[in-house]
């Protein structure tokens, strides 16, 4: 992400500071990590000490200071999806994947990542492969699903 | 559009709606929430938009793409006017015949109706059907109704009346009278009166007041607020105008989750459009009211959810929360007088105006006034949301609306309260829900989270499930919480991996009271109850996990195996062939055998195995038979040997 896009998000939030989370959100949805780069100019233009930056950016968990893969794995791990087994679900994506949530693999095909409620309860457990949801998924359909992803 | 500039034009405007519409004719609404959307509610729209076109009935026929009707176990849901005949689980196939059906007089598509559980009879109209029938849907209600992106359709279902009532009929002073009158208690969290709240803040120095809606909703079982926020974002935005006009306010928040962007998408447009129409801005309906609002995306910490440090998280900061001794009330954002209630606290506002306090406390109990929404999920037959009145019990809600457990399983408990709450058991199932009946039951309404676990849920886990919710999204700031929960969490998964130790239980209610009595906010002094509410009413899944390495429950991983009774097995391969492990031996002639070494436990032979044969057991807290014999592996079959 060049300097010139990280300018424009920044002046859509008239470069405030108390506007820094939403700065940093409109980077990560459009860039799906933060860079180093984009920190630093983000730090330069609204005169906010890059630790802070960094604090805020591990803080919350919509950040990302890695790249994510290709494709992304949510597995929905909120309670109603967990009494109807999700752990079970994960345990087999992570044998799949050789990856742990929060991880991407190496070549960087898969990144996967526990959610907390999709809000489609009814459909528990639910996993979400590049936003579409796979509803009522059993730990051995889900292999099924992830054979499909290049 | 010009701007509406007083009370007189815009019931002028409302009129001119109205008599635009005529309510004779046919239209099609759709449910298009989160959930429904998930089934296939996108493509149920497309094909009802085609369809209409190619049958010509453009003219006579509408379509509503509406919010979340609540019964998302039978998603998507299709509601026919002006008959209100509804549909359930449609899918595009069915399209042609709905449409149809839907302009013909009484039309009806008779296979896609509502049958009744019980007595197999087909039901017509939504209000008929048990899950809705014991409802009392004030809040949620109009959700089915209208487009949320659409301002005329709320302006239609009288929409912003009680904000044109509250700025040309009330003072500020009277309608914090109506509303403190109401006992309207928080739907967020605490169930704290929100008049008492809101007076705090008006009485507060300063000129800079803030009125702030908490659409976190991280309880990770729970999407109430979301419904709302994607199907009716006008009823929360007239709330928190009127609570702004009370409070002597002129800018307002919403926090609300970036994981929501339906919420956020409805919400956007929903302020554009009434700040176009004239209910946000300057001089407010001609009344010199003054009001603004800024919608704030949260990045994903549940802890944002609190007050102080929600606002926090507004003024640009890691989210973390601060000592209360002086209330956010008189001090909160940027030091101002901040007014925080929950997004079902603010849409109930607009209804205590319009109808008045007395009508509101005739509902409910007598400390626990107006409809609470609840989540209703996990081991529940119709999962959904459900708005029910105050005062009803657990059981009617569980079972009367609820349907009960599916698979003729039984009912073990219920959670509310979200990660704060607890754990209610059978015998308590009569408990009539009310802000202070549930905690002390050893729950707490929370934000209206309702989990509803079998006899195959381990409550032990359960709490560690909590535990490791709350220690992930513990700040850090205060030690009781942040080191606190993570000895719990440790000692809670050495119970659940059959490593626990006498004394544990002792262990983990020592450290409960400690981050019950030291911690900074009610993340961590709340965080017990899980673990304290399932020990107190499941102390018997605690000591066998601990004494004999058993999971009741046949849940935990680490103390259950599976094994293939060579008795009933009937060598038909297909665990064989869905073990992801490659774990399970045996051919088409040979009874199979579960490698223990191989299995990862992931219950797929358990679950494929056909019910008929049932041959794949979970055992615990004994030990596993060996294998039988080669030669008694062989099964003849007789049908096949002729
Ligand atoms: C850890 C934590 C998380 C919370 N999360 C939420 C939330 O997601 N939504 C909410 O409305 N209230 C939440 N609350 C409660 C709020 O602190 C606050 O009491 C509430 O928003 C006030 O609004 P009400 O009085 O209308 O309920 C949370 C509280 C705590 C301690």
């Amino acid at each position: 992400m060049d300097n010139d896009r990280v300018d424009q998000i920044i002046d859509k939030y008239q470069g405030e500071a108390s506007s820094l989370i939403q700065i940093l959100l409109g980077i990560q949805t459009e860039n799906h990590w933060l860079p180093k780069e984009a920190l630093e100019r983000v730090s330069e233009k609204l005169q906010v000490p890059l630790a802070r930056i960094q604090h805020i950016a591990t803080f919350y968990k919509a950040f990302s200071l890695v790249p994510k893969g290709r494709h992304e794995i949510h597995i929905c791990v909120g309670t109603a999806c967990h009494v109807r087994g999700a752990t079970r679900v994960l345990d087999t994506v992570r044998d799949l994947t050789g990856i742990k949530p929060g991880e991407t693999d190496l070549d960087l095909k898969f990144s996967l990542e526990t959610v907390n409620c999709l809000g489609c309860c009814a459909l528990g457990p639910v996993m979400e492969v590049d936003g579409k949801t796979h509803g009522k998924i059993a730990p051995g359909k889900t292999a099924d699903v992830l054979k499909n992803f290049e | 559009m010009p701007r509406i500039n007083s009370p007189s034009e815009l019931e002028k405007l409302r009129q001119g709606i109205l008599s635009d519409r005529d309510p004779e004719k046919p239209c099609i609404t759709l449910c298009s929430g989160s959930a429904c959307h998930a089934t296939g509610s996108g493509d149920v729209a497309a094909s009802i938009e085609t369809e209409i076109e190619k049958q010509g009935l453009s003219a006579e026929l509408d379509l509503r793409k509406t919010g979340c009707h609540g019964f998302c176990e039978r998603g998507p849901i299709i509601v026919n006017h002006p008959e209100e005949s509804c549909y359930f689980q449609i899918k595009p196939e069915d399209i042609p015949e709905i449409v149809s059906q839907a302009v013909k007089e009484k039309g009806i598509v008779e296979r896609l109706l509502y049958t009744d559980l019980n007595t197999d009879e087909k039901i017509i109209n939504e209000s008929e059907i048990p899950f809705y029938k014991n409802q009392k849907r004030l809040v949620l209600g109009s959700n089915g109704s209208i487009d949320p992106k659409s301002i005329d359709d709320y302006l239609a279902i009288g929409g912003y009346s009680a904000l044109e009532k509250a700025l040309s009929q009330m003072t500020p002073e009277q309608v914090l009278e109506e509303v403190k009158k109401s006992n309207l208690r928080g739907r967020g969290g605490g169930g704290f009166p929100a008049g008492r709240k809101w007076e705090e803040s008006r009485n507060a120095p300063g000129d800079i007041k803030y009125v702030i809606v908490n659409a976190d909703e991280g309880d990770p079982g729970a999407y109430m607020d979301r419904s709302l926020l994607e199907g009716n974002p006008h009823s929360v935005l007239e709330g928190l105008m009127i609570g702004a006009y009370a409070i002597g306010s002129h800018e307002g928040y919403i926090y609300v989750r970036q994981e929501y962007p339906l919420a956020v998408e409805n919400l956007t447009i929903a302020l554009k459009l009434a700040e176009e129409y004239g209910f946000l801005g300057k001089n407010i309906l001609g009344s010199n009211f003054n009001f603004n609002i800024i919608v704030h995306k949260g990045a994903g910490a549940f802890v944002c959810g609190e007050s102080s440090a929600l606002m926090t998280a507004l003024e640009g900061r890691a989210g973390e929360p601060r000592p209360k001794y002086i209330h956010t009330a008189v001090k909160g954002v940027w030091d101002n007088p901040s007014v925080l209630n929950n997004v079902e606290t603010w849409a109930n506002v607009p209804l205590i105006i319009n109808k008045g306090a007395d009508w509101f406390t005739k509902i409910g109990t007598e400390k626990s006034k107006g409809t609470k929404i609840f989540s209703l999920v996990g081991k529940i037959t119709n999962t959904g949301l459900v708005e029910v009145p105050m005062g009803i019990t657990l059981r009617d809600i569980i079972f009367e609306i609820g349907g009960g457990i599916p698979g003729d399983k039984k009912f073990k408990a219920v959670q509310t309260g979200g990660p704060s709450g607890g754990c209610i058991p059978e015998n308590l199932l009569d408990l009539e829900v009310g802000f202070d009946e549930l905690s002390k039951a050893g729950s707490m309404m929370g934000s209206g989270g309702m989990i509803v676990m079998d006899e195959d849920t381990c409550m032990v886990d359960v709490a560690r499930y909590f535990i490791d919710f709350l220690t992930d999204e513990s700040c850090g700031k205060c030690v009781p919480c942040r080191e606190g929960l993570r000895q719990m969490l440790k000692v809670l998964t050495n119970i659940t991996e059959g490593k626990g130790n006498e004394g544990d239980i002792k262990l983990l209610e020592e450290l409960s009271e400690v981050a019950k009595e030291a911690s900074l906010c009610a993340l961590g002094t709340s965080a017990p109850n899980p673990f304290l509410s399932t020990v107190r009413y499941f102390r018997n899944e605690y000591e066998a996990h601990i004494k004999e390495k058993r999971c009741p429950a046949l849940s935990c991983k680490e103390l259950i195996t599976y094994h293939v009774d060579p008795d009933k097995c009937q060598a038909c391969m297909i665990c064989a062939r869905k073990c992801p492990a490659d774990a399970v031996d045996g051919d088409k002639k040979k009874i199979h055998i579960i490698d223990q070494e191989k299995c990862t436990k992931c219950g797929t032979c358990f679950e494929v195995c056909p019910s008929r044969f049932g041959a794949v057991n979970k055992i615990s807290g004994e030990s596993v038979p060996p294998p039988i014999a080669e030669e008694k592996r062989i099964i003849t079959r007789k049908s096949k040997e002729k």
